[in-house]
C-alpha cells in the first residue's frame, strides 16, 4: 500500500506539471491580449509596449512560465486587471464557492440515491418510467435557460430580489432575518446546480443496483431465505454504490470550478465567475492559477477515490 | 422553502436618502492614474477631484482642485494653476501642489501600467512653485493638454513608498471628493458615503451604493423591483422601461460615433465621388431604425453631433440611390455587361467588408449596408474576425477594402491621432486618409487655445471632410439611462428652506449635479 500510494504520488505530480504547461501554452497563445482591448486614440502603441514590458509579456514564453512558477510560490503573484494578489482574489471568494457546491452535493447525494434505489426495485413500473423521463429531461434542459424560467417566476409570484448571494438592504436586519435572506439567495442556484446530477446520479444508481441484484452472492442470500429489504439494502446496494465513489472523485474538482455559467447567471461572487472574467479579460495570472488549483483538485479526487476502492473493496486492494 | 416563502412576503424599509446605482462590471482599480473602465471611472468620480473640470455645456473648463489657473500662449505655453486652499484628504491631511506633482510623476513613470501617459508627452516641465502653485510649461502649444488636468489627483503621502500598481490603496482609495469611500465586496458592491468636510460643501445624498450585477435581464428586474435606482439602458430596454410609473428614462448622444472606413490605398475608393455616392446609397435611417431601436442620431462627420465644434451646417448625405448611380456613372462604373454588377475595364465593383465578432450591433449594420450597396450594383462581401486578429492581421497593416469600426473620444475635439497624415505609418490612421489642408487644420487646432477661434478650425475641418467622405459616418448612438423619480435637484438657502428642482439632462451627463440630488421625504411619503 504505501509503495503504491508514493508511486501514485509520483505519477500525479508528473500530471500536474504537464497539465500547467500545456495549459499555459494554450492559454497565453490564444487570440487576445491582457493590455488595451479596445483601439483609443488617446492611447499610442508606444504606451501599449511598455505596459507588455512591465507584465512582462515581451519575454519569450518558457521565461514567462518560469516567472509565473516563481512568483506563484513566492507569492508575488498579482492580477493584471486590478494589481492585487492572486491568492487574495481566490481566497475572498473560494468559500462562496464551496458554499453553494456543498449544498448542491448535498442535495444531489439525498435524492439521487434513493430514487435511484426507488426506480430499480420498481423497474419498468409507471413511477420508474416517470423517473427515467424526468432524468433524461433534468439532464437535457440547459441550466441557465431554466435559471431564468425559475428566476422570472420567482420575482414575479414573490417580488424580492433572487441575485446575489444576499439582497444587500440588511442593515436593519435581525439575524435571524439574515440568514433567511442568505438561505433564500441560496435556494435557486443550488437547487438548479444540482438538477443534473440528480439527473444523472440516480441513473448510475438506478443501473448500478439493476447488474447487482442478478449476481449470484444476492440469488444466494434469497435462497438462503434472508428478507427482501436486508438482501437490497445490505446485501445489493452496498456492492452497488462502489461505483459512485468514481463520482465522488469527481465531485472535489467540480466543487470548486462546476458553478461558472450558474455564479455568472446569479451574480453569485464566487470563483467560477472569477475564472469566467479572468478568461474574458486574459489575466493570465489568474487564469492559470485557478486552472492549477483545479488541476491539483481533480487529481487529488483521482487519488481519494483510488485508496477509497481498496478500502471499499477488497478485491482491488493494492500490494 | 416554505419559511423563506413566509419570509419574503414583506420587504423591509430601504435607507431612503441613498442612491443605487447598477453596472454590469466590477471595478478593477480606484485609482484614477491606473483605471481604464467606466466602473473604476464613476466611483473614481465620486472619490477624487482633479483641478478642473468641463462645465455642464463640455465647452469650457471651471475649477475643482484649482481655485483659478493662467494659460500663457506662445511658442512654449505656461499653465499656472493656483490652488484651493484648506482642502483636506478624507484622512484628514491637507492637499497641496506637491500632490497634483506627485500624481503627474507617477503617470509620467515608466513602471506606472497607466494608459494615460500620452496626453502628458508635450510637458516639458512640471513644477510646485509654493503649496498652492502648480506649473506646467508645455514643449510647444497644445490646447487638447488642458483636458488632461482634469484627472483625479492622487495623495502623495499614501502612495509615496508603496507600489502604487499593487498598492492597497487601489482598493480602498483616499481623495479629497464629495464621496468618502466606505466599503468594497468584490462583484458585489461599493459603497461611498457623503463627506462631511467636502469643500463645496457636503452632498445632500447620505451615500451611494454602486451595486455590480452582471446580467443585463436580472439587471431589468432589479429596477422593477426597485433594488436599483438609476442604471444605463440597452436600445431595446428604453421604451419599456420609460412606461414603469416610478422611472423616468434620459437620452443623451454619446461621445463617438460608428462608421465605414475605407482603405483609400485600394483604388476602388481613391476617387472621391464612389465614396460620397456609397455614403448615398447607405440608407442611415433605416440602420438606426432597425439596429437601435431608432435611438441614435445620423452622423456628418468626424464629431459627435450634439458638441460645440460640429458644424450645424454640415447636413448628412441624404439616402438618394439614384445620385449614388450617377456619382458611380461619372466615375466611370456602369454595367455593361447586364450582370446587375456595375463594372469598369471589365472589373466589377466587389470589395470585403469586414468587422470584429461580438459585437452584434456591427454585425447588423453589416448585414444591413450588404443590402443596401447590392441594390445600386456593389456586390459586398461581409466576414466577421475575432477582435484581436481583426486588429493585428487586417486594421494594422491596412490590409483591407473596408471595414466597420466605432470611435469613442474625449470631448476635445482634437483627433490628430486618427487623421493627420503622419498617423498613418504607425498612428490610427489606418484608412490612409491624406488631405494637406485638413493637415493643416487639425495642427492648427491643437495649436489654438482660444475656444471661438478652434471652433472656426473644427467647423472647416467638418465641412472639408464631409466632402472628402473619407468614412461613411453613420451615426451617433443615444446613451440611455433610467432613474427613479424620487430623486431631485435640492437647493437649500441659509433659511434651511428647500428649492426642489427635477434633474435633467444636461452635456456633461446626467449626474453633472449629482452633489445636490436627494430624495425628498415628501416624495418618500407619496410611494
Amino acid at each position: 500500500m504505501g509503495s503504491f500510494v508514493l508511486r501514485r504520488l509520483f505519477q500525479l505530480f508528473v500530471t500536474l506539471v504537464g497539465i500547467s504547461i500545456i495549459s499555459w501554452v494554450i492559454i497565453t497563445q490564444a487570440p487576445g491580449s491582457p493590455i488595451a482591448l479596445t483601439m483609443d486614440p488617446k492611447v499610442s502603441p508606444k504606451i501599449i509596449e511598455q505596459m507588455m514590458k512591465n507584465y512582462d509579456l515581451d519575454k519569450p514564453i518558457y521565461q514567462q512560465y518560469g516567472l509565473w512558477l516563481k512568483k506563484l510560490f513566492t507569492g508575488k503573484l498579482y492580477s493584471f486587471k486590478d494589481g492585487r494578489p492572486v491568492m487574495e482574489k481566490i481566497g475572498e471568494r473560494i468559500w462562496n464557492t464551496l458554499l453553494l457546491n456543498a449544498v448542491a452535493t448535498l442535495i444531489i447525494f439525498s435524492l439521487a440515491i434513493p430514487l435511484g434505489v426507488f426506480s430499480s426495485r420498481r423497474q419498468y413500473s409507471f413511477m420508474d418510467n416517470l423517473g427515467t423521463f424526468g432524468a433524461y429531461l433534468g439532464i437535457s434542459i440547459p441550466s441557465f435557460w431554466l435559471a431564468y424560467l425559475l428566476i422570472l417566476a420567482t420575482v414575479k409570484l414573490f417580488g424580492y430580489p433572487v441575485l446575489g448571494m444576499r439582497s444587500f438592504v440588511t442593515e436593519d436586519f435581525t439575524t435571524m432575518e439574515i440568514i433567511m435572506d442568505r438561505l433564500w439567495h441560496l435556494m435557486l442556484p443550488s437547487i438548479i446546480l444540482a438538477i443534473g446530477g440528480i439527473a444523472g446520479l440516480s441513473r448510475y444508481t438506478r443501473s448500478s443496483m439493476l447488474e447487482v441484484v442478478r449476481q449470484d452472492y444476492v440469488r444466494t442470500a434469497k435462497a438462503k431465505g434472508l428478507p427482501e429489504e436486508t438482501v437490497f439494502y445490505k446485501h445489493a446496494l452496498r456492492n452497488a454504490l462502489l461505483p459512485i465513489i468514481t463520482i465522488f472523485g469527481f465531485l472535489i474538482p467540480d466543487l470548486i470550478g462546476g458553478s461558472i455559467i450558474m455564479e455568472s447567471v446569479f451574480a453569485w461572487p464566487g470563483i467560477g465567475r472569477l475564472s469566467y472574467q479572468a478568461v474574458l479579460a486574459r489575466d493570465y495570472p489568474v487564469v492559470m492559477t485557478l486552472l492549477t488549483i483545479s488541476a491539483v483538485l481533480t487529481l487529488i479526487g483521482n487519488f481519494v477515490a483510488d485508496i477509497l476502492y481498496g478500502i471499499a473493496d477488497p478485491r482491488i486492494r493494492h500490494g | 422553502m416554505g419559511i423563506s416563502i413566509a419570509f419574503v412576503g414583506f420587504r423591509p424599509p430601504q435607507k431612503v436618502n441613498q442612491l443605487l446605482i447598477s453596472s454590469i462590471g466590477d471595478a478593477s482599480y480606484l485609482n484614477p492614474v491606473l483605471s481604464q473602465d467606466s466602473a473604476s471611472s464613476d466611483i473614481n468620480g465620486f472619490v477624487f477631484n482633479g483641478l478642473i473640470k468641463y462645465d455642464r455645456n463640455l465647452e469650457k473648463f471651471v475649477g475643482v482642485l484649482a481655485e483659478s489657473w493662467e494659460v500663457k500662449p506662445g511658442p512654449e505655453p505656461v499653465i499656472t494653476f493656483f490652488l484651493r486652499k484648506g482642502v483636506q484628504w478624507h484622512d484628514g491631511k491637507e492637499f497641496t501642489a506637491d500632490d497634483v506633482k506627485f500624481t503627474y510623476d507617477k503617470i509620467m513613470d515608466e513602471k506606472t501600467n497607466t494608459v494615460r501617459r500620452s496626453s502628458y508627452e508635450l510637458v516639458k516641465k512640471a513644477e510646485v512653485l509654493d503649496p498652492y502653485t502648480f506649473r506646467v510649461i508645455y514643449r510647444q502649444p497644445f490646447s487638447p493638454g488642458l483636458e488632461s488636468w482634469t484627472i483625479g489627483i492622487i495623495p502623495r503621502h499614501l502612495l509615496e513608498n508603496v507600489d502604487i500598481n499593487t498598492a492597497t490603496f487601489n482598493r480602498k482609495p483616499v481623495g479629497t471628493g464629495p464621496f468618502r469611500f466606505v466599503e468594497w465586496v468584490s462583484d458585489e458592491k461599493i459603497v461611498v458615503e457623503a463627506n462631511p468636510t467636502y469643500f463645496e460643501g457636503k452632498p445632500n445624498l447620505d451615500r451611494i451604493v454602486y451595486r455590480i450585477i452582471p446580467e443585463t435581464a436580472l439587471n431589468e428586474m432589479e429596477i422593477l423591483t426597485r433594488g436599483v435606482d438609476y442604471s444605463g439602458l440597452f436600445p431595446f430596454e428604453y421604451r419599456r422601461m420609460g412606461e414603469v410609473p416610478f422611472l423616468k428614462v434620459y437620452s443623451q448622444p454619446s461621445l463617438g460615433y460608428t462608421y465605414i472606413g475605407y482603405n483609400l490605398k485600394n483604388p476602388l475608393f481613391e476617387d472621391k465621388r464612389v465614396r460620397q455616392a456609397l455614403t448615398h446609397a447607405v440608407n442611415r435611417d433605416e440602420i438606426v431604425q432597425y439596429v437601435l431601436y431608432g435611438l441614435g442620431t445620423a452622423a456628418t462627420g468626424p464629431f459627435p453631433n450634439h458638441l460645440w465644434y460640429c458644424n450645424p451646417r454640415v447636413k448628412p448625405l441624404p439616402y438618394d440611390p439614384g445620385a449614388a448611380r450617377k456619382l458611380l456613372a461619372e466615375a466611370g462604373w456602369m454595367d455593361s455587361n447586364g450582370d446587375g454588377i456595375l463594372d469598369r475595364d471589365g472589373k466589377p465593383f466587389r470589395f470585403t467588408l469586414i468587422t470584429n465578432s461580438g459585437n452584434d450591433t456591427r454585425r447588423d449594420v453589416g448585414v444591413l449596408v450588404q443590402r443596401q450597396l447590392r441594390e445600386i450594383g456593389i456586390d459586398v462581401k461581409f466576414e466577421l474576425y475575432e477582435w484581436s486578429v481583426f486588429l493585428k492581421d487586417f486594421v494594422n497593416v491596412k490590409h483591407f477594402d473596408a471595414c466597420i469600426l466605432g470611435w469613442g473620444l474625449s470631448v476635445d475635439p482634437d483627433a490628430y491621432e486618427i487623421w493627420h497624415s503622419s498617423q498613418i505609418e504607425k498612428g490610427f490612421n489606418f484608412t490612409s486618409y491624406r488631405n494637406p489642408e485638413v493637415d493643416r487644420l487639425w495642427e492648427q487646432g491643437r495649436r489654438e487655445y482660444d475656444l471661438e477661434k478652434r471652433k472656426q478650425i473644427y467647423w472647416r475641418i467638418h465641412e472639408l471632410m464631409a466632402e472628402d467622405q473619407p468614412y461613411t459616418f453613420l451615426y451617433t448612438p443615444l446613451g440611455l439611462s433610467a432613474l427613479q423619480k424620487k430623486f431631485f435637484i435640492v437647493e437649500k438657502d441659509g433659511a434651511g428652506n428647500e428649492r426642489l428642482e427635477p434633474i435633467k439632462m444636461e452635456k456633461a451627463g446626467l449626474t453633472y449635479d449629482l452633489t445636490k440630488w436627494m430624495v425628498p421625504r415628501q416624495t418618500v411619503l407619496e410611494q
